[in-house]
């Protein structure tokens, strides 16, 4: 193995490496450089500028709006969706009842987790047109259900009070399904023993979760908050195909923003750029920042 | 998996799954501008050859695959072709004309034919202000190819020059004749004996006619409510002259809050204050509206004459959709009744860098052929800036309405072109104004102001390119 230690590693990890260099990472360099400059996308005239497109967002009102959603976004996203994957994930391991004699999930598991990872097959496309649909102010429905109970329904996407929470609760909606199979799947390598020691001890549900299951399921739950924050923060197509950021930018998100200046009402690429650049340092220090907060001392099974 | 494979995988993560930061600069730069220079096609002018087109040059046409599809661009390729057996041509469609052809442009090499049109469309102030676009004057001064004694020039409708030209420069052929407008059912006024009304005070009073019905009078695109600024500031213009427009288009101060535009506004606002508006329409998206206005949920829209096209596939049969101007809001109105917003649309351009920049414009005087032209009217159903060309087509029913409309209109015809100067002002700004306004959460005061305020921004904005054009 030794002396085939060289060719292994030079077949299999340099042209990837490579490849990332030259599909992501130059175009992100590239864009730093775009970013200082005044660059209108449809010819080869930039001129450097220095800071001023930063100076200038650190003006723009619109930006700040929508940094202010993404915000909202970032707080809330994360949190619904690994509180709901873990509720989910832990009735579908272990919320059935046998007795004492060991933990089963409910009857029809498999099903309901298929259910449940559903909106991960369709396509993103497909489940903002979907909602849509759902959200019609007329025939939707949601609206009909309000109607039918006799609830009065706000026009959801069409009133800034509720469209932001519509986008939010179809964000929640189609991730959920992931995290409870990749909570499942971390809680179905929890040794058994271990239940069934703390059923001995005559632990509740609750305790079982809070105590035994969180705490062995500490990496995958982190690994969870790290991804949907980067979600949160970019959230761009479900919110541009649902509302293109509107009514009167009440919904409006740093991604759709960018798009918007580079290719949607403007073309200013090098502006484009900058707030690009803006997104890249914050996805960056948010999973930094959630992956330093969480740290905990970590359980082996062995 | 332990912690420190977490943070480099995570970190990995953060740029991957940021992938629209990177999608920006993945096409740009690097590309030096002038190498085709030396390549471009280019033959020797004739009677016959007005244009100077290198016969046997090869020309590539890059289409907008929207709802008038390819075919007819197919089409007039082929008459290309059979004047010119010699030259190939290349076609495309695509919907996503920006994303393909930004890094071509960037690179010097682009198509000879450019259908810069749908939602992926290239922003036309970017385009001009980086001197993107060849200039089609040439085109204007040929012969038309099968009118005699006509120039190219000669046998447009008016209006069509001036909206595509930039700073007295015409760089943009729009090609299709728009007319804008309120659209009701003819069968649905006919059976219920309505009539449309002429004037404001009329048109209020037949909305209470049309709800006491059981129907609502209006309804519209919530989703891009930008919709309704059309029926409004035809209004003001109505009522004002075309000064109110030219006021608009050149970013003067206050122009939004002309005493023209606020009567408009006022009187715009009645319909909301009374509850004229189909409930739920602030939450519909412009094909939900024009749906729930083909099922007879509500009276009008407001739409341009691309409508009857889109909705073919969900207007019950004998329908009959018709279109009509704003009414008059009293007997001050500077412009009569039948006065509508009428203008060309569907841009094409030959880009400064095409190779075969004569072939381009020559393409463009064989789509301004009478022949041409009738063949793209028969094809997709809609009008082109050349003046009779629909004679003797057989158009549907609310093509002819258009038609009717426009030639009632004629020299009374008005336009604004402030949304092709600026495209954010109208599909940001003013869009969002118009959300607040006709959904009743703000009132026609505030809703000028917020214009205002966008117009304001523009106006200051110093990495913008201002135009100015002449009445």
């Amino acid at each position: 193995m030794k002396h085939g230690k060289w060719p292994l590693i030079v077949t299999f990890l340099v042209p990837p490496v490579l490849l990332y260099v030259f599909f992501v990472v130059s175009p992100y360099l590239q864009a730093f450089q775009i970013s200082t400059t005044d660059w209108l996308g449809y010819s080869a005239d930039a001129n450097p500028v220095g800071l001023a497109n930063f100076k200038a967002l650190w003006h723009d009102d619109y930006v700040w709006n929508a940094l202010k959603n993404n915000v909202i976004l970032l707080a809330l996203v994360p949190v619904l969706t690994i509180v709901l994957g873990l509720f989910f994930a832990t009735m579908l391991a272990m919320g059935g009842r046998k007795g004492s004699a060991g933990v089963t999930g409910v009857r029809g598991g498999a099903l309901y987790r298929t259910v449940y990872f559903f909106p991960q097959v369709l396509s993103v496309v497909i489940i903002a047109l979907l909602w849509k649909e759902v959200y019609h102010p007329n025939q939707g429905l949601l609206t009909s259900a309000a109607h039918a109970v006799g609830l009065p329904a706000p026009t959801w996407l069409g009133d800034p009070a509720t469209a932001f929470w519509c986008v939010l609760a179809v964000m929640v909606w189609s991730n959920v399904g992931f995290y409870v199979v990749l909570f499942g799947a971390a809680m179905s390598a929890v040794p058994k023993e271990i239940y069934e020691a703390v059923l001995l001890d005559g632990a509740s549900r609750f305790t079982t979760l809070r105590r035994v299951t969180l705490p062995l399921l500490w990496d995958t739950v982190q690994v969870a908050w790290v991804y949907l924050a980067i979600f949160a923060l970019d959230g761009f197509i479900l919110v541009q195909l649902m509302t293109n950021g509107g009514p009167n930018f009440s919904t409006d998100v740093i991604g759709v923003r960018m798009y918007d200046t580079a290719f949607g009402s403007e073309t200013k690429f090098g502006y484009a750029s900058a707030i690009g650049v803006v997104m890249f340092f914050l996805t960056l220090s948010v999973a930094v920042l959630s992956l330093r907060i969480g740290r905990r001392e970590r359980i082996e099974y062995s | 998996m332990n912690r420190r494979d977490i943070l480099r995988r995570s970190a990995a993560a953060g740029l991957l799954a940021t992938p629209a930061a990177g999608l920006l600069s993945g096409c740009a730069t690097g590309g030096g501008g002038d190498k085709n220079d030396a390549e471009t096609y280019q033959g020797t002018k004739s009677a016959e050859n007005p244009l100077g087109v290198k016969e046997d040059a090869p020309l590539e046409v890059v289409i907008f695959g929207g709802g008038f599809g390819e075919e007819y661009a197919k089409a007039h390729e082929a008459m290309y072709t059979e004047k010119y057996p010699k030259a190939k041509i290349k076609h495309s469609a695509t919907q996503e004309i920006s994303k393909t052809l930004q890094p071509r442009f960037v690179d010097g090499s682009p198509p000879d034919v450019v259908n810069n049109s749908g939602t992926g469309q290239i922003d036309f102030n970017g385009l001009v202000s980086q001197n993107a676009l060849a200039d089609l004057g040439d085109l204007l001064a040929a012969p038309s190819l099968d009118v005699p004694g006509k120039t190219v020039k000669d046998t447009l409708l008016p209006g069509a020059v001036e909206i595509g030209s930039y700073d007295g420069k015409f760089l943009v052929l729009n090609y299709t004749y728009t007319a804008y407008g309120i659209w009701y059912s003819n069968k649905l006024f006919t059976e219920r004996k309505w009539e449309y009304a002429k004037t404001w005070d009329e048109h209020i009073a037949l909305c209470k006619q049309i709800k006491a019905a059981g129907i609502a009078p209006w309804t519209y695109a919530g989703l891009h409510p930008r919709y309704m600024s059309w029926p409004l500031i035809s209004t003001a213009i109505k009522l004002g002259g075309p000064s109110v427009a030219l006021a608009l288009d050149n970013l003067e101060p206050n122009a939004w809050k002309s005493d023209a535009m606020k009567a408009a506004a006022d009187a715009w606002h009645q319909i909301v204050k009374d509850k004229y508006i189909l409930e739920g329409s602030p939450g519909l998206d412009h094909k939900q509206s024009q749906t729930a206005w083909c099922q007879g949920k509500a009276a009008f829209i407001s739409c341009g004459s691309w409508l009857e096209s889109e909705q073919k596939d969900v207007t019950p049969a004998g329908f009959n959709m018709t279109i009509a101007p704003t009414p008059s809001l009293g007997s001050g109105d500077k412009l009569p009744f039948e006065a509508i917003r009428g203008t060309a649309g569907e841009p094409f351009m030959v880009p400064a860098k095409a190779r075969n920049v004569a072939g381009g414009l020559e393409y463009f005087r064989t789509m301004l052929s009478k022949k041409g032209a009738q063949d793209f009217t028969k094809k997709v159903a809609s009008l082109t800036v050349v003046a009779g060309s629909s004679e003797g087509v057989e158009l549907p029913y609310g093509l002819n309405t258009v038609v009717k409309a426009l030639d009632a209109s004629g020299a009374n015809g008005f336009n604004w072109v402030y949304n092709n100067y600026y495209r954010k002002l109208e599909r940001n700004l003013v869009d969002a104004a118009c959300g607040e306004f006709f959904s009743g959460r703000i009132g026609p005061a505030e809703f000028l102001d917020q214009c205002q305020k966008g117009a304001d921004s523009i106006a200051q904005d110093s990495s913008i390119k201002k135009y100015k054009r002449a009445a």
